[in-house]
């Protein structure tokens, strides 16, 4: 009976309640507005560092071996992901690779947060020993000897570099490390200066990375305008139950909510532990890192005043609430690209279905999900819903 | 018999957890209760303080971190000040916190004090707990936030 309801209420809109109204309006790409500034970045809205940057993001020479760049996990033509489980760079790492569009409107980076800015996040895996597996000093050299026009003009004169070690960074091989800890501490913050402003061109470059409108979106638009749906904006009967199932009995709006689908927050959904990784914390091992990180908002690196810091200023600490905790990922453009979780654990969005209809027990912590009952047509309505919000 | 005894314990069992799921799925799903106070103007636990709460802006937008002014007065209406106040919270009807760790982060005179660092991650019934130290004692209030 609620069936044939849903179904008689298809396309036209006028069957949809003033709360799912109001819900879907919440969701649509129009109320995005511009991204929010990052005080801690001065260069985050310069067009020649956003330039220099993308230079930066496909540059093969950035890593150990001048095989990996930002690019080699976050392909341009594949929503800034890579398809796979797991991220592979000079080796594989723990986690699922994010996509990168909308990345600037998220006050917290990595599926864990433990980077409050998008620049101080570029910087860890230029230096994570499976990612790009260079130091700074050796990056702040490419930069030096390649670019050093383009960098200077943006940030101003390079430190001189004369009688330094070719490679040192506190997160090197032991040599590398050793030979950074010899360098006196005017020349290391010098150097991390240089580190820091890599990765502000990075961010300034990938906060212009940005979510495209979508069928829902013409849709949702039609709606608020109080006007009939037409063309591929009109959605059919089986997206419209999925759509009223997700902003409904299904609860995906709890936490996918807004226009980018996602809280900005962290919840701890049961995903299970994969077998071959070390014991995965999640949010709750993050937090004492994002405070200790000398390239977060406070540090000396930031252009912020602290009072702008109001992440950090405000972070929950010692919450058992996030333990395995991992950040709600946007839902746009999520139905074609499998796999899915914080370390790829679940293939297929049927799969995904499952394991939130029957909401496991979480390998550490508590899980927050409810058991609910999808029926195989409410699942395969769900997958068309995330089709249309999908620009493929 | 033993066995039959055992078969409807695991029934009844099942029928418990069954009830619980769905008693928590609908405890989610539900809006506020009609009957819910949603004044932001309240007098606390042991009626020490009469406190009211706004948003520094209005509208505010609930995902992004914003600020609300806690205004405090006796219940007989004199403005407290010098009053030590904690920010506490969260969605009872999913179980959880707040997002973030609000604080007050000044005192703006006349009973006024600024609460920073607020975010509603969801839509939906919100709990805003506040607990107030001063003169008159130590006391506590919750706003119902429907968001």
């Amino acid at each position: 009976m609620l069936g044939l309801s849903v179904l008689l209420a298809a396309c036209s809109g006028s069957d949809f309640s003033e709360a799912e109204r109001e819900t879907i309006a919440s969701l649509s790409i129009d109320r995005l507005g511009d991204p929010p500034p990052d005080p801690s970045n001065r260069f985050a809205g310069s067009r020649a560092a956003a330039a220099f940057g993308a230079t930066l993001f496909f540059e093969p020479r950035l890593s150990r071996d001048g095989t990996v760049s930002c690019s080699t996990c976050h392909k341009i033509d594949r929503q800034f992901q890579d398809d796979l489980p797991r991220g592979r760079g000079v080796g594989e790492t723990d986690r699922r690779t994010m996509p990168l569009a909308g990345v600037a409107w998220s006050p917290w980076q990595f599926w864990d947060g433990r980077a409050d800015s998008l620049w101080a996040q570029a910087l860890v895996p230029l230096e994570d020993q499976r990612e790009h597996a260079g130091t700074r000093l050796g990056y702040a050299r490419f930069v030096a000897e390649h670019m050093r026009d383009r960098y200077e003009r943006i940030f101003g004169p390079l430190p001189d570099m004369m009688g330094l070690p070719m490679s040192a960074g506190p997160r090197g091989a032991s040599d590398e490390q050793a030979a950074w800890a010899a360098l006196p501490e005017a020349k290391r913050a010098e150097i991390d200066t240089v580190f820091a402003n890599i990765g502000k061109a990075l961010a300034a470059f990938e906060r212009s990375i940005r979510h495209t409108e979508t069928r829902f979106d013409r849709f949702a638009r039609a709606l608020a305008k109080g006007e009939t749906p037409q063309g591929d904006a009109e959605l059919s009967n089986t997206e419209v139950l999925g759509l009223k199932l997700f902003i409904g009995r299904a609860n995906c709006v709890t936490c996918h909510n807004g226009p980018r689908f996602t809280d900005d927050h962290f919840h701890n959904t049961g995903v299970p532990q994969p077998a071959d990784l070390p014991s995965d914390e999640g949010r709750a091992a993050a937090i004492a890192k994002v405070g200790a990180d000398p390239f977060n908002c406070l540090g000396s690196f930031s252009d912020a005043e602290p009072d702008q810091c109001g992440e950090l200023r405000f972070l929950v600490k010692d919450n058992p609430e996030m333990i395995r905790a991992f950040k709600t990922p946007s839902l746009r453009g999520a139905s074609s690209r499998p796999p899915y979780m914080h370390s790829g654990q679940i293939a297929t969005l049927d799969d995904v279905f499952g394991h939130y209809a029957s909401a496991p027990t979480s390998p550490r912590g508590q899980s927050e999900l409810q058991p609910i009952t999808l029926s195989e047509r409410e699942r395969e309505a769900l997958k068309a819903f995330l089709k249309t919000i999908d620009g493929g | 018999m033993e066995q039959q005894k055992s078969a409807s314990l695991w029934m009844i069992g099942g029928l418990v957890v069954v009830a619980i799921a769905a008693f928590a799925t609908l405890l989610m799903m539900r809006g506020a209760p009609a009957d819910l106070d949603l004044s932001r103007d309240r007098l606390t636990t042991k009626q020490l303080y009469r406190v009211a709460i706004a948003p520094e802006t209005e509208p505010f937008d609930r995902a992004a971190l914003h600020g609300w002014v806690v205004t405090v007065s006796t219940s007989q209406g004199a403005p407290v000040d010098g009053a030590e106040i904690t920010v506490d919270g969260g969605m009872p009807q999913h179980g959880h916190g707040l997002p973030t760790a609000p604080a007050v982060t000044a005192a703006l005179g006349q009973g006024r004090y600024r609460i920073e660092g607020v975010r509603f991650n969801m839509g939906g019934l919100w709990e805003f707990k506040l607990r107030i130290r001063a003169a008159p004692g130590e006391d506590d209030v919750t706003f119902n936030l429907d968001l």
